[in-house]
């Protein structure tokens, strides 16, 4: 599989990534090594093999539906770049 | 001083040789001093010699266990609540945590005095530490070279002996192979033996704290303290922690099966000099007792291609929480909320971070999702049963920890796929959850070698006894870099 330029706008528009168009090019031309590089897991044969999403094949643990941590917004905003009257703030959404 | 093992370190507070005050600021005055190394990205000084101070008082209230005083420093990817938490990134250059990873707790609880935050990879991604934001870290054996990654740091620290010993993280061999391009010992423990709970995620499917130290009994001591069970990590298993320095036992290897998988021997591009200093560890296990056999893990050559799909669409995944709302960089001006997550993203991250997120998107995305997801973890599901065949018949497999030693600062920075090769050994271990850990076994042209130890799940006593026997066999872990200045 090889990435072209255009290829790389598109997924970093996907990652909501901004690109420099002078490195895109050498990022089309790495991403296309590495997919050449792990397109070899095509060629084996995985019939019926389940796959493994965690190491253990553990389940999620479920805990009581219980309140366990305190508001602590003010502690939490206060890192935030940009808020006002307990809101986060980002240029305006809705018209 | 400063320069002893944590277990001696132990004993000489222990008998009043030093206080803990005057072993930090002595640790203090030698990171400074080995500043060139750029093993650290924060240093916290005051909140050292605060909790030196207290370390005395609590050993004079006879209040002391073996890391009471003892100085540390952590990866800067835990949270420490009140200090800059990077995790060698722009994009968390300013980001102070209301909160301690629970890693940082536990070793606090127990005494330890943390000294400060240590240079890594940008968000753990590389093999090198070259990709932190804050500049390379170099290797204390020859500062021309790489100290490996992503805990390079840590490693480089340990190993100019500024900190006996360091947090690391490994979700693809990275505190092992940092661990074997320094010439120091580093475990990972089991897929949720320790609470993750603070750690900035990388994959979450793999990433595992452990620690990082000269000696497998240090290794046993700050495990001690860094395993348990947290409610706040869904993926922390609860299982009881053994007493890991106990079984440590007299270093007795007999009756020790080690497994030697043919695979790791003959495959392409290990380093000569690593081959012959591995073979030659294993020579010495099997004087010391051990039986070898030797073993077939068929699938190796497939680990790093499942890795590098399973791991960049987690990192995709987690990544995307980093939109300049909530904490991290925010870009100047956004003319719209589409441009204030492109833009404070595409400033807040380096190259390698959005090479992994878009190899990860591409992966995730329509119509590419069974091609590549969803065929990686089956093929993740085969490497697992490799190993689980394996531990039927051995108890430990043996092999190199990475296939060269330390490389060249800038070798392989132009050539992503070379640089995902130095894990060749190591990634498996994370996509099959076992524990694993390197110690030094030697040398190839003057620079450190790793013996990689891989253990059953949950079985990190066994691991740390056998790299304990091996140590009282040979001396490679006390041989130390002499750094000029």
């Amino acid at each position: 599989m090889s990435i072209d330029a255009d290829e790389v706008a598109q997924i970093a528009h996907l990652a909501r990534l901004a690109v420099n168009a002078e490195v895109s090019q050498a990022h089309a031309q790495n991403l296309s090594e590495i997919l050449a590089f792990v397109e070899r897991l095509g060629a084996v044969d995985t019939t019926g093999v389940e796959p493994l999403a965690h190491p253990l094949e553990m389940t999620q643990r479920l805990r009581p539906d219980e309140v366990c941590e305190d508001n602590q917004r003010e502690r939490f905003q206060a890192i935030a770049p940009l808020t006002e009257d307990g809101h986060y703030l980002v240029p305006r959404v809705i018209e | 001083m400063h320069d002893r093992t944590i277990a001696e370190l132990g004993a000489a507070l222990e008998r009043g040789e030093c206080s803990s005050v005057e072993l930090t600021r002595s640790t203090l005055d030698a990171i400074e001093q080995a500043a060139e190394l750029n093993a650290f990205i924060t240093l916290t000084p005051e909140t050292a010699l605060a909790e030196a101070a207290a370390a005395d008082a609590a050993r004079a209230r006879g209040e002391a266990g073996p890391l009471t005083g003892v100085p540390i420093a952590h990866k800067d990817i835990f949270c420490t609540e009140g200090t800059r938490t990077s995790c060698a990134s722009r994009m968390l250059d300013g980001f102070v945590p209301p909160y301690d990873a629970f890693v940082v707790s536990q070793l606090r609880a127990a005494g330890a005095v943390s000294v400060g935050k240590t240079n890594m990879d940008e968000f753990a991604m590389g093999s090198s530490n070259e990709t932190s934001w804050y500049g390379a870290v170099r290797n204390p054996w020859d500062t021309g070279t790489v100290p490996g990654g992503s805990s390079g740091g840590s490693a480089a620290a340990v190993a100019a002996r500024l900190v006996p010993g360091a947090t690391g993280t490994d979700t693809g061999g990275s505190i092992r192979q940092p661990a074997a391009l320094t010439g120091i010992s580093g475990l990972k423990p089991t897929y949720g033996r320790i609470s993750r709970y603070g750690m900035i995620a990388f994959a979450s499917s793999l990433d595992q704290a452990g620690p990082m130290a000269t000696t497998a009994e240090d290794l046993a001591i700050m495990l001690q303290a860094m395993a348990g069970f947290d409610r706040r990590d869904s993926t922390c298993v609860d299982q009881p922690v053994p007493d890991y320095r106990a079984a440590l036992g007299d270093g007795n290897l007999r009756g020790l099966r080690v497994g030697l998988p043919r695979e790791y021997f003959e495959a392409d591009g290990v380093d000569s000099e690593v081959a012959r200093a591995v073979e030659a560890a294993v020579e010495a296990l099997r004087e010391g007792g051990a039986e070898i056999r030797e073993i077939s893990l068929p699938n190796t050559g497939l680990a790093v291609p499942v890795y590098y799909v399973i791991a960049p669409a987690e990192a995709s995944s987690n990544l995307s929480r980093f939109d300049g709302v909530r904490y991290g960089h925010r870009c100047d001006d956004p003319a719209d909320l589409e441009d204030l997550y492109k833009r404070s993203r595409g400033e807040g991250f380096g190259e390698e971070v959005k090479r992994r997120i878009m190899v990860g998107t591409y992966a995730l995305s329509a119509g590419y999702y069974d091609a590549y997801y969803l065929k990686a973890q089956q093929v993740r599901r085969m490497i697992r049963d490799d190993f689980a065949r394996a531990f039927e018949e051995v108890d430990v497999i043996a092999g190199p920890t990475a296939p060269s030693t330390a490389f060249a600062l800038g070798a392989k920075s132009d050539d992503p796929v070379q640089m995902y090769l130095s894990d060749i050994f190591t990634i498996a271990v994370n996509l099959a959850g076992l524990p694993a850990l390197s110690v030094p076994a030697g040398f190839g042209g003057g620079r450190p070698v790793g013996l990689q130890l891989i253990g059953n799940h949950f079985d990190e006593a066994c691991l740390l006894g056998a790299a304990h026997g091996y140590q009282q066999l040979t001396d490679w872990h006390t041989r130390r870099p002499s750094l000029e200045g």
